[in-house]
């Protein structure tokens, strides 16, 4: 670090650039606070939520029971559905109070569709929104540690700004992680700045992560480049030869992927949408105009021509793990932090299944409006307070050995073969969980012990390669300390759901990783409703 | 990935180098231009193009490829500042540009039913 970084203080810090972020931002700015946000990338443009389309889990009053008893049956015990009945009620309040900025279209009923948004036009609705309420927005400001004061209470982060490429320090009363998930690098759409930063300070600052063995989960798209997935639901898959495979359909869950996985590991597999729904092409460009250019500029008819697939990973962005909340304001029981969307673990209302396609977004939503509020008021006690702060990173920024230039591509590769390399993420099992931990801890220490980099870029990147690894860790340890399959985290090995592990895993540590199951219920949630 | 920047269009506004996610554009090019500086991190998200008022830039579907073809026949492709207009995103917000967006939610799950019924014909038939 230089030695005289750029100094700002706020009420509230909020790190990361999505959905999350700005309604965290908001509830915060309305309830009074001074609020910065710093997104690695540009809010409007960064986080799955500005290349995705979400749908939200948007359930009127009446709806509500119905839409939990489902929601709770679904879950397999690892949701409380009190927090369903939260996320369900700020969702249906809130999302309606983007209409000045976004151009909501018809429910054909003569109302407006409200539940579904398309990203782009969301997040610059957002983005309007918090600059409205006066938030201060810095872009290409990633953060790359937090600091804590001598009681261990975060009070702050420090970073670094791509442009100019000085260092940043920025003092809060509160701080909010909303950094997404973490699919890995795996090319998944808009997913490229997700690389787990949050859950790697997070860790540092003494959090711990819940619900990292639900990290699987998958995108189908063409091979050169992952897409939105609607025109794909009805595909039909053959050989370049033209023999047809049988792959189970979406709604045969694992057994669809690993039906396409296994296809996939033998050779090309190309994708056939001429049955797709007899209404979808003429609307497909009005709904999802990105994902029709990614066919049109190759000059494929999408629906006439077949095309090979692959299966983009995901991680933890639709798998359902992240930093564990230790109350009801999604605090993560280290004083000052709080946790967010994808960045928080989704378990509280996904349970041990993914939260796509519908209850992520509302889960950030609303998880972004709760901890906005309460680091609001928790910060505007504390204020952006001056006094001595220890900086908190590790990995990547401050070596234990000898320093020298790590690269960090190969490691990169490594670490996301380990997570989503087909033979091992769809067969998961005692064996190939060992060997990936085996190969993640490696490119754990390659980076903690001498990895050092010296220009902005490199230093961002050397620390998202760091928190990969970290991340990467703690999914797989959960997936081996799970000895069953429940939802999502299927194991090979271990076919039968067990009645005595329906309770969730918590996993920490950074030089030794650790996990022990985690009480029921959480601390003062009863209090709030 | 981005692979072109129309610089006879391109006014400077710098847009593309505040919007871009993965901070692919620096600014400060011969003209005012910015420059490609970090292609690598490019995730061809097209968030840029949205982004640049005037159509200059252009990527390319492949995530891998950094290649555009002559200036001339992307021209005449009709794919620049193609998606923009689809968005109809400089469009006033009561345009009605996502009126089909509601049928999303039940086309996806059309198409897993139509899906799920071949599939069982084909095993079936096997
Ligand atoms: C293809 C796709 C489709 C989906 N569809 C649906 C759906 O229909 N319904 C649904 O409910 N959910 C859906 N989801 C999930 C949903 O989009 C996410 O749950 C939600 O958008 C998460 O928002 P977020 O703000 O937590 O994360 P993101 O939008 O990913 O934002 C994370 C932000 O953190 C920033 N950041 C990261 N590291 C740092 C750092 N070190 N410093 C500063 N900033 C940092 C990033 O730049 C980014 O701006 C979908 C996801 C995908 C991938
Ligand atoms: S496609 Fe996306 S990541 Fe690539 S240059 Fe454009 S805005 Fe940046
Ligand atoms: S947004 Fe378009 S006009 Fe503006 S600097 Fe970039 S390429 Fe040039």
């Amino acid at each position: 670090m230089s030695t005289a970084p750029l100094t700002l203080r706020a009420d509230v810090l909020v790190i990361g650039g999505g959905m999350a972020a700005a309604w965290a931002a908001l509830a915060a700015a309305e309830a009074g606070a001074a609020v910065i946000v710093v997104d690695k990338g540009a809010m409007g443009t960064s986080g799955v939520t500005a290349t995705g389309g979400p749908g939200h889990w948007f359930v009127p009053p009446e709806g509500r029971a119905a839409a939990l008893e489902r929601q709770v049956a679904r879950t397999q015990g690892l949701a409380e559905a009190a927090w369903m009945e939260r996320v369900m009620d700020l969702t249906w309040r809130h999302l309606p109070t983007i209409a000045p900025w976004y151009p909501f279209g018809s429910d054909g009923q003569g109302g407006r569709y409200i539940q579904g948004v398309r990203g782009p036009e969301y997040m610059r609705a957002l983005r309007r929104m918090c600059v409205g309420a006066g938030i201060a927005v810095l872009d290409h400001h990633p953060a790359l540690e937090l600091l804590a004061d001598g009681d261990g209470a975060v009070v702050g982060a420090r970073g670094l700004a791509l442009g100019s490429g000085e260092d940043w320090e920025i003092r809060a009363g509160a701080t909010i992680l909303a950094t997404g998930g973490c699919a890995f690098r795996s090319g998944l759409i808009g997913s490229h700045t997700q690389t787990g930063d949050g859950l790697l300070m997070a860790a540092e600052a003494g959090a711990l992560l819940s619900g990292m063995e639900f990290s699987i989960s998958w995108s189908l798209s063409p091979a050169w480049a992952s897409t939105r997935t609607l025109p794909f639901t009805a595909a039909r898959f053959f050989r370049e030869d033209g023999s047809e495979l049988a792959i189970p359909s979406l709604k045969a869950g694992h057994a669809h992927y690993q039906a396409l996985g296994a296809a996939l590991l033998q050779g090309t597999v190309l994708a056939d949408l001429s049955a797709a729904p007899a209404g979808l092409p003429a609307v497909l460009r009005q709904i999802q105009p990105l994902t029709v250019a990614a066919f049109e500029r190759r000059g494929i008819d999408l629906f006439r021509q077949r095309f090979p697939v692959r299966l983009f990973g995901e991680g933890t962005i639709r798998g359902t793990g992240g930093i564990a909340l230790a109350d009801a304001d999604c605090g993560t029981g280290v004083p000052g932090l709080y946790a967010a969307g994808d960045a928080a673990t989704r378990e509280l209302v996904a349970g041990a299944i993914s939260g796509g396609g519908a209850v992520n977004s509302a889960w950030a939503l609303a998880s972004g409006r709760i901890a906005g509020a309460a680091a609001a008021h928790y910060g505007a006690a504390k204020g952006g307070r001056a006094g001595p702060a220890r900086a908190l990173g590790k990995a990547g920024l401050r070596p234990r050995g000898s320093a020298r230039p790590v690269a960090t591509a190969p490691l990169q590769q490594t670490i996301e073969h380990a997570i989503h390399g087909l033979d091992r993420a769809l067969w998961r099992r005692a064996s190939t969980l060992a060997a990936s931990l085996h190969e993640l801890d490696e490119a754990w220490r390659a980076v903690a012990d001498h990895g050092l980099a010296a220009d902005p870029r490199g230093r961002v990147e050397l620390r998202a390669t760091a928190a990969m690894a970290a991340t990467a860790r703690w999914c797989t340890a959960a997936a081996a300390e799970r000895r069953e399959t429940r939802g999502i985290a299927v194991r090979t090995d271990l076919p039968a759901t067990d009645p005595a592990q329906a309770r969730r895993l918590l996993v920490g540590g950074l030089d030794k990783v650790w996990t022990r199951p985690a009480a029921p219920a959480l601390r003062g949630l009863e209090a709030v409703l | 990935m981005i692979a072109a920047l129309l610089a006879e269009r391109c006014t400077g506004c710098n847009a593309c180098v505040e919007q871009c996610p993965t901070r692919v554009f620096e600014p400060g090019g011969p003209g005012g231009v910015p420059v490609i500086a970090a292609p690598d991190a490019c995730q061809t998200c097209y968030l840029c193009e949205l982004a640049c008022p005037v159509d200059a830039l252009w990527v390319n579907p492949d995530a891998h490829d950094a290649t555009a073809p002559p200036l001339a026949d992307l021209l005449a492709s009709g794919q620049v500042g193609r998606v923009k207009r689809d968005h109809g995103w400089d469009a006033p917000l009561d345009a009605g540009q996502l009126d089909a967006y509601r049928l999303l939610g039940p086309l996806l799950g059309e198409g897993v039913e139509i899906a799920d019924r071949h599939y069982h014909r084909l095993i079936a038939a096997r």
